[in-house]
């Protein structure tokens, strides 16, 4: 990428070696098994990818905002799973560092920045989903102490996170919270045959009167979404936007490797027009969805107010193009696209699976639609 | 550190610059309540938070985590007041 300055260039060639070596082999293997190996964990602890949003300070590895996009890209690229790892883990870890006591990121940072604990984002409910604020999880004032209680459904890596950042319904309104895994009265149930995520070991969470200090409270009463979850989805966003190109990208490139290879009609299959044009699609879109996370990158760095939407947009984009992309190699590879010896059927799946977390793309349509609007009658009343 | 009427009127000033892209009322009082008007969408609160973090160099954290903080210019002007002065 030409955007990149040689810092950056030297972590993207390390991410892709990272992704290359340990991930891309084993990728197939841990969706057919619906498991994160913890050797892959540790060495995404190891190198000190987990601790991506943490600064220096607690121990962690935090760069720029392009740099967290190249390794959100290089890990779509390899496993769409193991990006929702450093999503959600990293939607936690931000979200402690902006919104947390002191003691909160004392307590929590160094170890999320070591990989010691993995923080899992528990918002979606059996009955709640893109609207959260009508989150139903109630947690009930018991002295200097809260009683959660009622369910969150499709936590990724809900089976081995050690910390949650709940979602809950208080007097006041939706509020955050930092559960430890193991508080009395919260149980975790895996879920399994998930269409696509299936090595992001999901599950439900069940929380039966679980007490947790008031202490435990993340960020003011009644502001846990507007606040705390809001920018932890956009933080997720972004992570999605560039996994998404990422895994567009592997998509292209396997689609440019087995049609230079496969014959059909006695000439490969890149001679093929048909094929050619499919393969012209796949490019400009790969490329368009990648200027768009390049400039929610860049606003970003900046901590320009733009960047919220401009992060949405191409979030929006990039799941939308990769799971058209996504698509189309699984037609180039024909029968082949769609049996367990070749990737593409994995990340066709994983793709759709893009397209509906951190707000579905539907919410993210009427939010850009609605800036749209505010925009013109901004232009119109300016001049 | 105390803050001059000059710059108080300039932090309202740069407040309504941006708030103008979002609300649809020209003539915004200082004392209009934008968040229970509905004047505004869903994104607001964030985009205001990362506005008076970048345009006036503070840190907005928890405790300073209540809508009475941005449910008006004035509001507004007088957390990042508030803010400057704690340094």
């Amino acid at each position: 990428m030409r955007e990149l300055n040689q810092a950056q260039a030297a972590r993207y060639r390390e991410y892709r070696a990272f992704v290359n070596e340990l991930v891309t082999p084993r990728a197939d293997q841990m969706d057919a098994e619906q498991r994160t190996p913890e050797d892959i964990l540790e060495a995404l602890a190891n190198c000190g990818y987990l601790g991506g949003c943490i600064p220096a300070e607690y121990g962690g590895s935090a760069s720029d905002a392009l740099s967290y996009g190249l390794l959100c890209h290089e890990l779509g690229r390899g496993s769409a799973s193991l990006l929702s790892l450093l999503t959600v883990h990293g939607m936690v870890s931000a979200s402690i560092l902006k919104w947390g006591s002191d003691e909160q990121r004392a307590t929590y940072l160094p170890r999320l920045a070591r990989g010691e604990l993995i923080g899992a984002f528990a918002v979606s409910e059996p009955e709640v989903g893109s609207d959260a604020q009508l989150v139903g999880l109630r947690a009930v004032e018991h002295g200097n102490a809260f009683l959660l209680s009622g369910r969150k459904k499709w936590i990724s890596y809900a089976e081995l996170a050690g910390l949650f950042l709940v979602l809950a319904r208080t007097e006041a309104g939706p509020t955050a919270f930092l559960v430890e895994r193991n508080r009395p009265g919260l149980s975790c149930t895996p879920i399994r045959g998930m269409f696509g995520f299936r090595a992001a070991m999901l599950g439900e969470l069940k929380f039966d009167a679980c007490r947790v200090q008031s202490s435990s409270m993340l960020g003011r009463p009644g502001l846990g979404f507007s606040y705390v979850g809001s920018s932890a989805l956009d933080l997720g966003r972004f992570c999605i936007a560039w996994g998404a190109v990422g895994l567009a990208q592997e998509c292209l490139d396997l689609s440019l490797s087995y049609s230079s290879r496969r014959k059909q009609g006695g000439s490969e299959l890149a001679n093929h027009q048909l094929i050619q044009r499919l393969v012209a699609d796949m490019m400009t879109d790969v490329r368009a969805a990648r200027a768009l996370c390049l400039r929610a990158a860049e606003l970003r760095e900046e901590r320009d107010p733009d960047s919220i939407l401009e992060t949405s947009i191409a979030k929006y984009f990039s799941s939308k193009i990769a799971t058209r992309v996504a698509n189309d190699a699984v037609q180039i590879h024909g029968a082949n696209g769609v049996g367990p010896e070749f990737a593409t059927q994995r990340h066709f799946r994983d793709a759709r699976i893009l397209e509906i977390i951190e707000g579905s793309n539907e919410i993210q349509q009427t939010v850009i639609a609605k800036a749209g609007y505010q925009s013109l009658h901004f232009r119109e009343e300016s001049t | 550190m105390s803050t001059s009427s000059e710059s108080v009127q300039d932090i309202k000033t740069r407040t309504k610059d941006f708030l103008f892209r979002f609300v649809r009322k020209r003539n915004l009082a200082d004392s209009d309540d934008f968040f229970a008007s509905g004047m505004v969408n869903s994104l607001l609160a964030m985009q205001l938070v990362l506005f008076v973090e970048k345009e006036f160099g503070i840190k907005v954290q928890s405790e300073d985590l209540d809508l009475k903080n941005f449910r008006t210019v004035e509001a507004i002007s007088g957390f990042v007041e508030k803010k400057r002065a704690l340094g």
